[in-house]
């Protein structure tokens, strides 16, 4: 009883460590960057959807894994499509209703998490094929990974884009801003930055 | 906003509102497929076409069904199922009608359904409450403006291939860089339309 217990508590952290780290979707498997990005130039509105994220991701990988025994496999794609769909739309009446002003920033990146490739990967890959429990743990695992790379970005575009972590101002007077990390350029360049970064300092393990 | 022109809207969605280069949209198959030239060219060419005939039925949709009946909230799910159902028409229609484009176009199409652009487009003309034939151009134009930006990358990295790139910043790493570059020159065409 206790080793089989070990193990899978074991298997569990071991699920979680691979999105975090190991298999990043970001650097790693450059999944699902569309929908994020944009959002990365205020800490405030990363925060939010990265919290929108994970919540969708993990739910959804639940619940696919909960019905992969029933789900025919032809309209599987289809089926998974609806329930994050649904999970999405949690989200957005949720944003909508507690946090106007951060959704009406955020605009149609919330309802974008639908397409993000990061969701259904982990769907196909791992929650179709694995019990709930696991699957929520992958789903987890990846939306974090996700939303700590999205978030190290998004703390130098707002801090070098408009001086502000958070909104509150903590550069000094006088620091000339670098306008264009406030603009679209900057998130594609803290996000290469980023990727060579992560991918640097990785690989003498994998060697 | 919403009293623009259908060709100033057009003009806009390629070269000022990129979709990709300004709005991240489609971020997964420009780094995937901009390898080469010739399979860039397949792959937008497609985007181009689903955009502006999804853009035009998710708007007939949005304004005919999901409006009259208050169920806006469930736009996501519609325009999803009505962007699947599209590619899969055109899918069998190219078919049976062009066999050769359909060789060059074939393998791209299922792709499309999962491309954010395609439905970031339906979800921006929400959003602008734009009319049915402003929904028209701006899809249009931004199938445009995403195939010219995924050609021009193509053509990028197929010169890249001789230049020495940081072994860890190959492949996607420096593909985003470019991308940042790319955008910057975009920048260059704000203030060709008055928005």
């Amino acid at each position: 009883m206790r080793p089989a217990l070990w193990l899978r508590r074991s298997r569990a952290v071991s699920t979680l460590r691979r999105g975090v780290w190991d298999d990043n979707p970001v650097y790693r498997q450059i999944l699902g960057i569309c929908s994020t990005l944009a959002v990365t130039n205020l800490l405030v509105n990363t925060v939010v959807m990265g919290l929108g994220l994970i919540f969708a991701t993990a739910m959804s990988c639940w619940t696919v894994s909960l019905l992969r025994n029933v789900t025919p496999k032809r309209v599987r794609m289809m089926a998974q499509v609806l329930i994050i769909a649904s999970y999405v739309i949690l989200v957005d009446l949720a944003l909508k209703a507690y946090l106007p002003e951060i959704s009406e920033a955020l605009g149609p990146y919330v309802g974008l998490i639908i397409t993000n490739c990061i969701i259904m990967g982990r769907c196909e890959a791992f929650a179709a094929k694995n019990p709930p429990g696991l699957a929520f743990l992958d789903g987890l695992g990846c939306a974090v990974g996700y939303t700590l790379v999205l978030l190290a970005i998004a703390f130098f575009r707002e801090l070098l884009g408009f001086g502000t972590l958070f909104g509150y101002p903590v550069l000094p007077e006088g620091v000339t801003l670098w306008t264009i990390m406030a603009m679209p350029p900057g998130a594609f360049f803290m996000l290469g930055l980023a990727i060579w970064f992560f991918r640097t300092i990785q690989k003498p393990r994998e060697a | 906003m919403t009293n623009q022109g259908a060709f100033t809207i057009f003009i806009a969605a390629i070269f000022i509102n990129n979709i990709l280069l300004s709005n991240f949209l489609g971020m997964c198959p420009f780094i995937a497929v901009s390898r080469e030239v010739r399979t860039a060219a397949g792959l937008g060419a497609a985007v181009a076409f689903v955009m502006t005939l999804t853009s035009g039925l998710n708007y007939l949709v949005y304004a005919y069904l999901l409006e009259p009946l208050g169920l806006e909230y469930l736009r996501y799910i519609a325009f999803i199922v009505v962007i699947a159902a599209t590619v899969q028409l055109v899918e069998m229609v190219i078919e049976r009608t062009s066999p050769v484009l359909y060789y060059a176009l074939g393998i791209f199409l299922p792709l499309i359904t999962v491309n954010c652009a395609i439905l970031g487009v339906s979800l921006f003309m929400v959003i602008r409450q734009y009319s049915f034939v402003q929904s028209l151009a701006y899809g249009a134009g931004s199938g445009v403006g995403w195939a010219l930006a995924i050609l021009a990358m193509a053509g990028l990295r197929k010169k890249m291939k001789r230049s020495r790139v940081p072994a860890a910043l190959e492949g996607p790493g420096i593909t985003v860089i470019l991308a940042g570059i790319m955008a910057l020159a975009f920048i260059g065409f704000s203030g060709m339309v008055p928005m």
